[in-house]
């Protein structure tokens, strides 16, 4: 198994413990990867409202490159994976689309003939390699923690670009993974709402409080942490959660968000630093705690 | 086959007894969650209060949502959300005051609708007989104008949620419609008002009213195009706008995005209070080793940079 790897900016930039923790585990599943290191930023839907166009050819011309490396991409960020799976689509759909778009690629010898496809790591793990095979790299059985799931726009919406249909699985991939490790997946009404990014720096208020109710209520549901497949979510409820925790009657939410490799790393046994775990805002203290005293995995 | 529907009941009258109550009816294949709501009002429990007309998607009266999600339930087969007989949830739309049970108040739905000024204001010499639009023009207005005002996309707004001052979808693609219309002669005032807050930089583009949407209107769609008509009319003194533009700049430079800058530039340079407030987040983010101090780039700039260039023309 072996794929074009498309980590993102993000993972590349405001979330390193991302990238950490992504390669140990990769490495541990033997997922082979080869990153397509030439590859420009999708866009996140901020130039597309600028650009369509632009940012359609900015993907394609992803999509060419690992189509010219014979290898299917495979992405950890949802913010990405919509993005791409919407560019796809929109091409694939409009041959006239893509011919213009392959016009401007042929500048640098580039050609998308429409076969690329496009896979977050978390649709990897259920579809490709099985929870079962993914259980033989547990050897901690996570039973006693809690983990509330918080999937990201754009790997769930809109759902007719994202293959529900022939992949129903994929709805609620999240918590079938958070639950493979023994752990317990909170049923949090935020799971599959907006985390308040997008407009962090355009209307702050309305981000902070979007990050308030959602890991508020994860943590009255009593979660042990929140596992995200994207990073972009983690950067505003990892970070901006401190300033979030002010509009809880408490004052406070105290709710690490772990990224799902990191998750996959806690049931691998790894260690801490391994994942990345100290460098969050939100201390991961705790959560490691658990994950260290929780009982060895029989299989 | 049975079916049951667990649905929310609120009396006004006897607040405190709000909940779900639970009924099982017969249905069949192509039965509606409609066609089993009124089963219910008709033959099992008269008090059961909703909105309905024309069973047929037109009307826009009987959006509610179905285990959480908004949608036009005489448009809904049970057999399509509950393909094995599961119990489906039947709550009224959100983000609008409830009235008794799945009936909702929709005045701040309508409130909204006439903030936007939602009728044509044309300028100039009036014609002698109708003003003339193109075919071109009024078939690409069709797909907002298929708005049925049900508010499934009010319902499910995320930013609604936390914040009513805001427009919201529907509103928004119905200024749509007016901004985009050719006999219009006010386009530029539309696009100053919409460029406010509460305007279409407070959109978090989650898409779940692309999602809901029963008659494909994509407001968030719409809502885009009209941000990048704002900027092209000269409407850049938000942090939206600094935002998209420092974003492009960025990924035009680098083939990727310096999240740091973006920051700076976004809140604007001399912004010394937001830039302040927002220090600790920084200096947080730094001592954990959050920020790349080298960026990060794409190996091949100059590849990107060029398609820039010949998409842009510039």
């Amino acid at each position: 198994m072996k794929y074009a790897f498309y980590p993102g900016c993000v993972a590349r930039g405001g979330t390193p413990e991302l990238m950490v923790s992504a390669n140990a585990v990769m490495d541990r599943l033997g997922i082979e990867r080869e990153e397509i290191v030439s590859a420009a930023c999708t866009g996140a839907g901020v130039l597309q409202e600028r650009n369509q166009k632009l940012g359609d050819a900015l993907n394609v011309r992803t999509f060419a490159l690992a189509e010219k490396m014979g290898l299917p991409i495979m992405t950890i960020c949802s913010t990405c994976q919509g993005v791409m799976s919407q560019a796809n689509r929109r091409v694939l759909r409009d041959p006239e689309y893509l011919a213009e778009i392959n016009e401007v690629l042929a500048e640098e010898g580039l050609q998308y003939k429409g076969t690329t496809v496009i896979k977050h790591f978390l649709w990897v793990l259920v579809e490709e390699i099985g929870i079962e095979e993914l259980q033989k790299t547990f050897t901690k059985e996570l039973s006693g923690l809690k983990f509330a799931p918080f999937y990201g726009c754009y790997i769930v919406r809109p759902s007719d670009a994202l293959g529900f249909e022939e992949h129903p699985e994929r709805q609620t991939s999240l918590e079938t993974v958070i639950e493979s490790t023994g752990a317990v997946a909170v049923e949090n009404d935020g799971k599959t709402k907006c985390c308040g990014l997008p407009i962090l720096l355009i209307n702050q208020s309305n981000a902070i409080q979007m990050v308030s109710n959602h890991t508020g209520e994860a943590k009255d549901l009593g979660a042990d942490a929140m596992v995200t497949p994207c990073p972009l979510c983690h950067l505003n409820l990892d970070g901006y959660q401190p300033k979030a925790a002010k509009r809880r009657p408490s004052g406070k939410i105290d709710l690490p968000i772990l990224h799902l490799p990191q998750m996959l790393g806690l049931a691998m046994g790894m260690q801490p630093k391994e994942l990345g775990l100290q460098r969050h805002i939100i201390s991961t203290k705790e959560v490691i705690g658990k994950a260290a005293s929780a009982p060895v995995a029989v299989r | 086959m049975e079916q049951t529907l667990r649905v929310k009941r609120y009396d006004p009258e006897n607040p405190g007894e709000a909940g779900y109550q639970d009924y099982t009816v017969e249905v069949t294949d192509t039965t509606t969650v409609l066609d089993a709501l009124l089963t219910i009002r008709e033959d099992m429990d008269g008090t059961l209060s909703m909105r309905c007309s024309c069973r047929a998607s037109i009307c826009g009266s009987c959006a509610m949502r179905v285990d959480g999600q908004a949608k036009l339930v005489c448009k809904t087969r049970i057999s399509s959300v509950a393909p094995n007989g599961e119990t489906l949830t039947i709550d009224p739309v959100g983000n609008m005051p409830v009235i008794k049970d799945l009936v909702v108040e929709f005045k701040p739905f309508w409130d909204k609708m006439r903030a936007v000024t939602p009728y044509l204001q044309p300028e100039g010499v009036i014609p002698e007989a109708e003003y003339f639009a193109s075919d071109e023009d009024m078939v690409h207005l069709v797909g907002v104008v298929n708005c049925i005002q049900c508010g499934a996309c009010v319902s499910d707004c995320t930013v609604l949620e936390v914040d009513d001052s805001f427009l919201g979808p529907a509103a928004l693609a119905k200024a749509y419609r007016f901004v985009k219309d050719p006999r219009d002669g006010h386009q530029k005032d539309r696009l100053e008002d919409l460029n406010k807050p509460s305007g279409v930089w407070d959109c978090t583009r989650c898409m779940q009213c692309v999602e809901v949407c029963p008659k494909d209107v994509d407001p968030m769609g719409r809502i885009m195009v009209m941000r990048d008509m704002a900027m092209e009319t000269g409407f850049n003194n938000t942090s939206g706008s600094r935002h998209t533009e420092s974003f492009a700049k960025s990924v035009k430079k680098n083939g990727r995005l310096d999240e740091m800058k973006l920051a700076v530039d976004s809140m604007g340079k001399f912004n010394i209070p937001a830039l302040l407030d927002s220090a600790p987040v920084g200096l947080r983010a730094m001592r954990k080793g959050k920020f790349p101090w080298k960026g990060h780039k794409s190996s091949e700039p100059d590849k990107v940079k060029q398609i820039f260039e010949k998409i842009e023309g510039k």
